[in-house]
């Protein structure tokens, strides 16, 4: 065993070890993270993928916060049954723009990646607020502070360019706007010109059913009603993006 | 214990100053926040320097520096103790959702809470305490430094406080394990650089010229979490007065930077920093020389290599591409070799010594941990195997696995650490009792048992429900009812959390009374009957 003797002078040599073990462990990272970051084809091509409002990313920003992806996926794996229940195979361009992932790891409630557009807004925030009411069954706690609370995000146009800064495409004028596509998009009353083009497919409107406020209500719903509706599903081909 | 009351104002007035300038509302008050925070820390620590709560053991004369230790024994148990209460709060909130209190103790801030409470408060306390421990005995040297000795230790506790508040008053930034936001990262890793000087110094000025087994998994368990700390957090602060962050990158590259991170965060802080105190604590409590040196060699080189693959794994039929995925699973089951050279080489170390399981509580414990560590990196690889993992994936079965992991090797070997630890530390000769820990094993091994029993049959319910199928081809089950199918599992699984919680209590009253000089009447655990038991001549 001509090599494990050899072993003896990394014993002897506490830098040794630790370069050795440095190099050691580094191997698999590179090897396997580094690549995502340059092949072309890790990123599906796809239409109708924009940066989140700034409702929206106010509203991913409160999920976040309250741990939703403890107990939620946005991950539709492609099996039969997940299909079905959830709707088309979650691609990797849906979370191109999401600074962090949201993916999860566990389902103690149902995947969320297409929860958007199948229920009213009114249910949601019914839901929210005590979700026993109309899910009998479900062990999720009560969000009703949610209703209650104003939104704040005075430096919302912040948020965007910290995003920004990270690769997410908001342009300037986005930046600019901010503050006021955030309450725009939450206001009846509100013209909603600006915000449609900047961000197509926004859902607009009340949320919480109090136009009078904006509440972190608000800026959740909108976020879950926008989950997995941006992508053209029809016009996507698997074959061409086979990886 | 002269300035033990202002240590403690100092450190509440920090502790409220941080608090204010993370949540405050305009700048200048955080500003003012962050100054008064520095000041009253730095105060904190110099006092702290000259309290003495833990009293003083023979290792004040002996060279080596061991208060820190002392306090590390201290609060391992109220860590332990800490997490596993969180633990049963959270899964008593799973079967009764009535018990969320919105918005401070909702499940999903109670979640993170426990995670890191466990792994990081319990885990990482008790690492540190035995690593430093173990490099100054086996290196026949004191620490590097006293100074940066305390600043490690105290900045790691500071560290824990600021991210367990964090969590319940809702800064997270979405990463499981690596909740902690951006100023409380960077935190950390001031104070991991510094334990990595401190760890790398005293293996450099030791008086051995071997560097001993235990402190290899040791350093690679350092600079490995160093390495991945710095990179899974990388984030962009909104503001630098402000608590929120957006991650560096984004979507797929971002959730295997994250399963990387989070998969070796089991493999170096929860596999490799407690190899290195099995190897230490098992041959010394069993009095027996570790059972093959050429062992500890391949299995250390292989496993820390083969770890670092092992993330997407995480990710299976997710869309990382399918060639990160095979190649995640590929190293997920060559890594079940060196996970079990790891458990021969600790089980084998008893080669002779076997009779101690019977007479030894404490050796039972360290022996069931390796036994738990060999299960646990059997089921790991299998669970990774692509057509396993689509069932097992989302569902309580993970949870399971994590369970008899962090429960079953984590807490059974830190067990035997402290049991081991305490009489020394504190001089005395022998534990308060015994049979409580005794007591202990049993409470804490039935305990897992039922938790893991509980939630293979609960995970592997929830899996196949969700795709059932009718005769006419329709989905059976709605996700409702696959909820409601759990709720008898759930309270099964709280029970038995909460007797692996009593077992910890049990624990730390032995140790408290321990501490306190104090022995417990009560009969040995083996009665001599030997020589009744011979055969007739």
């Amino acid at each position: 065993m001509g090599l494990l003797d050899k072993h003896g002078a990394i014993e002897r040599n506490a830098t040794l070890l630790l370069v050795g073990g440095l190099v050691v462990v580094s191997i698999g990272g590179i090897v396997e993270i580094a690549p995502l970051f340059y092949l072309e084809n890790t990123i599906e091509k796809v239409e109708g993928m924009r940066p989140y409002s700034p409702l929206e990313l106010a509203g991913r920003n409160i999920y976040i916060r309250e741990g939703c992806y403890n107990c939620h996926s946005q991950m539709i794996r492609p099996f039969r049954d997940e299909v079905e229940r959830y709707g088309h195979y979650s691609l990797a361009a849906e979370s191109m723009y999401d600074h962090p992932f949201q993916w999860g790891s566990k389902r103690t409630g149902p995947d969320l990646a297409r929860v958007g557009d199948r229920y009213s807004n009114e249910w949601h925030v019914q839901h929210l607020k005590d979700p026993q009411s109309v899910v009998p069954e479900s062990i999720m706690p009560s969000y009703g502070f949610l209703a209650k609370a104003e939104l704040g995000y005075k430096n919302i146009g912040d948020h965007l360019i910290a995003n920004q800064r990270v690769g997410v495409p908001y342009t300037d004028e986005m930046v600019a706007n901010a503050y006021a596509d955030m309450t725009a998009q939450a206001d009846p009353e509100a013209d909603w010109e600006g915000v449609e083009t900047r961000y197509p497919k926004a859902v607009l409107g009340d949320f919480d059913g109090d136009p009078t406020k904006l509440t972190e209500m608000d800026a959740l719903v909108a976020y879950m009603q926008m989950l997995g509706t941006l992508v053209d599903l029809s016009a996507y081909n698997a074959e061409e993006n086979y990886r | 214990m002269k300035n033990l009351g202002w240590t403690i104002v100092l450190g509440l007035a920090a502790l409220a100053a941080v608090l204010a300038a993370a949540f405050g509302q305009d700048q200048l008050y955080q500003t003012h926040a962050w100054i008064l925070a520095g000041v009253t820390a730095i105060g904190a620590i110099i006092m702290l320097r000259q309290v003495g709560v833990a009293g003083e053991g023979p290792g004040d004369k002996t060279g080596y520096m061991d208060d820190p230790i002392r306090y590390g024994v201290i609060l391992t148990t109220f860590w332990g103790v800490v997490g596993f209460l969180v633990g049963v709060v959270a899964a008593l909130q799973l079967a009764f959702p009535e018990l969320n209190i919105e918005p401070y103790l909702n499940f999903g801030r109670v979640r993170p809470l426990h995670t890191s409470a466990v792994i990081f408060a319990f885990g990482g306390t008790a690492l540190i305490t035995s690593s430093l421990y173990v490099v100054q005995r086996t290196c026949q040297t004191r620490v590097l430094s006293d100074n940066l000795t305390w600043f490690v230790f105290w900045g790691y506790q500071l560290f824990i406080v600021l991210a367990a508040t964090g969590y319940l008053l809702g800064s997270t930034q979405g990463r499981e394990y690596a909740e902690p936001e951006w100023y409380v990262d960077l935190w950390l890793t001031i104070v991991w650089v510094g334990y990595l000087v401190l760890f790398m110094g005293t293996l450099i000025k030791r008086k051995e010229p071997h560097i001993y087994v235990a402190n290899w998994f040791y350093l690679a368990f350092i600079f490995t979490i160093a390495l991945l700390h710095v990179v899974n957090n990388l984030s962009m602060p909104v503001s630098l007065l402000g608590s929120k962050s957006y991650s560096a990158f984004a979507g797929v590259q971002d959730a295997l930077t994250q399963w990387w991170y989070g998969h070796n965060a089991v493999g170096f802080f929860l596999t490799a920093g407690f190899l290195g105190m099995m190897y230490y604590f098992m041959p010394k409590q069993a009095n027996r020389p570790v059972y093959s040196y050429r062992l500890s060699i391949i299995h250390f080189w292989s496993l820390i290599f083969m770890y670092i693959w092992a993330g997407p794994h995480h990710l299976h039929y997710t869309a990382l591409p399918d060639w990160a995925q095979t190649l995640g699973m590929v190293f997920s089951i060559m890594l079940w070799m060196p996970s079990w050279g790891g458990m021969i080489n600790g089980l084998m170390t008893l080669s002779g010594a076997w009779d101690k399981i019977r007479t030894d509580p404490i050796i039972r414990m360290m022996v069931i941990a390796v036994a738990f560590y060999g299960m646990s990196t059997f089921e790991g690889p299998m669970m990774s195997i692509k057509a396993v993992n689509g069932l097992s994936h989302y569902t309580d079965w993970t949870i399971g696995h994590v369970h008899s992991g962090a429960l079953g090797w984590v807490g059974m070997i830190s067990f035997g650490m402290v049991y081991f630890l305490v009489p020394r530390l504190w001089n005395r000769k022998q534990l308060y009792s015994l049979r409580m820990v005794n007591w202990h094993f049993w409470l804490a091994t039935l305990g897992i048992v039922v938790y893991a029993a509980v939630m293979w049959v609960s995970g592997i319910t929830q899996g196949l429900m969700w795709r059932e199928y009718d005769a006419e081809g329709f989905l059976v089950y709605s996700f409702a009812e696959s909820v409601a199918a759990l709720k008898p599992y759930y309270i099964l699984r709280a029970i038995g959390g909460a007797m692996y919680l009593a077992g910890g209590l049990v624990m730390a009253y032995n140790v408290w009374m321990t501490i306190k000089g104090k022995t417990r009447d009560e009969k040995p655990i083996v009665v001599a009957h030997a020589a009744s038991a011979q055969p007739a001549e």
